[in-house]
């Protein structure tokens, strides 16, 4: 008759501590990823996107953007950066956790002495790293673009903004995985996180602005601002308001601009509190 | 049902008597119950199996075997009651409870993009299998499973079955003392069926605790020591298997024998019969004979030694899978 065992360790050995599984399933969900389908479209969206940049840029040289290295930078970084970020999110962290009930892989996981916290932190990990190789090849070809107009004059604003583009990464993941915990299906929470993030954010934040004239602080969308606005020297008056018609007296629009304090703590809110909600229900989640 | 639970009653306390020693492995049901709305998957059951052994566990689809496994392995909470592996709350203290266990439940699925040998190896560092040991165990494993040709390919294009193959070698990676399979053969070919079956036997020889659900009754028979049927979520009966046969079939116990030529009316009507403790022949075939006989292992083991001397060509000799069945059938009916 075999002995029972310690229960911490087995016959072939003993089970690292959770650190230590957030590091394995971190290391295998990456290499997942790096061999998927979807790494592979995300970095060619990437390479289409730059390509297509680098051409008319190259071809047309608007005057707005080679005017100075910042303005280039504000042109190009400011205006695609935060689309390949939430672009990230929405391929690595849309369906992270949902897949694992949809595609029935953690049946495979799970059964094993692991906290489900364990797998939680591990896969975001393993998106956050898989999205900033993607960002960090976007990055490269803008800063190689921009060498090659303005030489080695890189503004320090654009490594600042290099650095929000990275904090917004991490809500944009914390949220994807939100949603990805809420929904057993992974096509729903890929569905849901891409319609708000490319459209729904915009459109409310747009709408509660520009209409309303409320200051739209509750959405990521505003938060995310900081990574062009810091490009723009001086940096933009918090409201700015728009009349059109004969002497402004047609409808005026209002436009917010975060500052940069409010826009990281929109960002630190957005990626605690999902990041949280999205494990306490995945703790809570079984696989029926 | 409720005429079954005198006699579970009755019977429980029978198995409890077997405990063979303090430190042995065992699974336990402490009054677990799974609830989801109105609908009740497993009321209060209480199971206890402990030492090196495998015990079939078997019911009617929707019966609430999954469920048991699942909440054995902490992929669904119980409603009450606890779930407990080597007496350690699973839900409560998974790491501890479920570290010296190996499962498969249901058909899982593993990350496409890797190979067997990288998934066995996630599974491997999860568990703290030595880093020395780590390749020379998923090779053993794979091989174990027939899967070495495939060891280095991506999951992702695999067959049902394959990856079947490569979740039974995930649970038997760290060398666990407790195995709990979810209809283990389920998707396999004949010839994987059978080669799981072989796994699932010589894992028996090794003192462990295996607890197996399954529809198939022969299976069941062929490889488990001891049997528990549920249905509706409420155990039936769990004993030895030659004990559960027995006890429904007026206490006797029912043998499949086979000889490697015909058997004569004579042997079948006359010799068999006049062995001690055989109660029935019936000839199922040529040389097949449902033998029916009252008495303990003993008499099983001196019915063999007679029906050696026969000089029949005796080739087979086993608990009749047919008894088991009809076991099954009149207990679930009854439930119903």
């Amino acid at each position: 008759m075999s002995q029972v065992t310690s229960a911490e360790t087995t016959n072939m050995g003993k089970a690292p501590s959770n650190l230590g599984q957030v590091g394995v399933i971190m290391k295998y969900t990456f290499l997942d990823y790096f061999r998927s389908r979807r790494f592979f479209i995300l970095l060619v969206i990437a390479l289409v996107i730059s390509a297509i940049l680098t051409g008319v840029i190259g071809y047309y040289r608007p005057a707005s953007l080679m005017a100075s290295s910042l303005g280039f930078y504000a042109g190009w970084w400011g205006m695609s950066a935060t689309f390949v970020v939430a672009l990230s999110g929405i391929f690595f962290g849309g369906d992270a956790i949902s897949g694992e009930f949809q595609n029935k892989t953690g049946y495979f996981t799970l059964p094993n002495p692991v906290r489900r916290s364990s797998v939680y932190v591990g896969k975001w990990l393993a998106s956050f790293i898989a999205s900033t190789a993607i960002l960090t090849i976007f990055t490269a070809i803008t800063l190689a673009n921009g060498l090659f107009y303005f030489g080695a004059n890189v503004p320090y604003q654009f490594g600042e903004s290099v650095l929000f583009a990275w904090f917004y990464l991490a809500a944009v993941l914390g949220f994807t995985f939100f949603f990805s915990s809420l929904f057993k299906s992974g096509s729903y929470s890929i569905l849901v996180t891409a319609i708000l993030f490319l459209f729904a954010f915009n459109l409310v934040q747009s709408l509660v602005s520009s209409l309303a004239q409320i200051e739209p602080w509750f959405l990521l969308s505003y938060g995310s601002q900081i990574i062009g606005n810091i490009l723009t020297v001086p940096y933009p008056a918090h409201t700015a308001i728009t009349s059109f018609g004969p002497e402004g007296r047609g409808p005026s629009f209002t436009t917010f601009n975060v500052g940069i304090p409010e826009g990281l703590m929109i960002m630190a809110v957005y990626f605690v509190v999902t990041a949280v909600l999205g494990l306490i229900l995945f703790e809570k989640k079984e696989f029926n | 049902m409720t005429t079954r639970q005198p006699f579970i009653e009755n019977y429980l306390p029978s198995l409890e008597c077997q405990v063979l020693q303090d430190n042995v492995h065992s699974i336990e049901a402490v009054n677990l119950s799974k609830v989801y709305g109105s609908f009740t998957a497993l009321s209060n059951l209480n199971l206890k199996i402990e030492g090196a052994k495998c015990v079939g566990f078997l019911g009617p689809n929707g019966a609430g075997k999954t469920t048991t496994l699942k909440m054995l392995t902490d992929l669904i909470r119980p409603s009450s009651g606890k779930a407990l592996i080597d007496g350690i709350n699973v839900h409560t203290h998974k790491r501890q409870a479920l570290n010296s266990v190996g499962s498969v439940i249901e058909t899982p699925e593993i990350y496409p993009s890797l190979t067997p040998r990288e998934a066995l190896g996630m599974i491997a560092e999860l568990r703290g299998v030595k880093h020395s040991e780590k390749k020379r165990r998923i090779e053993e494993v794979v091989e174990e499973v027939r899967m070495s040709e495939w060891i280095d390919k991506r999951v992702g294009k695999f067959s049902k079955g394959m990856k079947q193959r490569i979740c039974v070698a995930s649970a038997l990676l760290h060398d666990p003392s407790v195995i709990i399979l979810d209809e283990p053969t389920t998707g396999l070919d004949p010839r994987g069926m059978s080669e799981v079956k072989d796994i699932v036997k010589s894992l028996k020889n090794k003192n462990r605790l295996i607890f197996m659900s399954s529809h198939i009754l022969s299976e069941v028979a062929d490889i488990c020591d001891e049997v528990a049927i549920i249905d509706h979520g409420k155990l039936l009966v769990y004993d030895t298997l030659p004990k559960v046969t027995a006890k429904f079939s007026g206490g006797e116990t029912v043998l499949e024998v086979g000889f490697s030529r015909p058997l004569s009316d004579g042997i079948l009507r006359s010799t068999i019969p006049a062995i001690s403790g055989v109660t029935s022949t019936e000839r199922r075939d040529e040389m097949n004979v449902i033998l029916r006989y009252n008495g303990t292992v003993t008499a099983q083991e001196n019915i063999l030694k007679e029906l050696v001397k026969l000089d029949g060509g005796l080739i087979s000799y086993r608990p009749a899978t047919s008894a088991l069945e009809e076991v099954y059938l009149n207990l679930i009916s009854d439930s119903r």
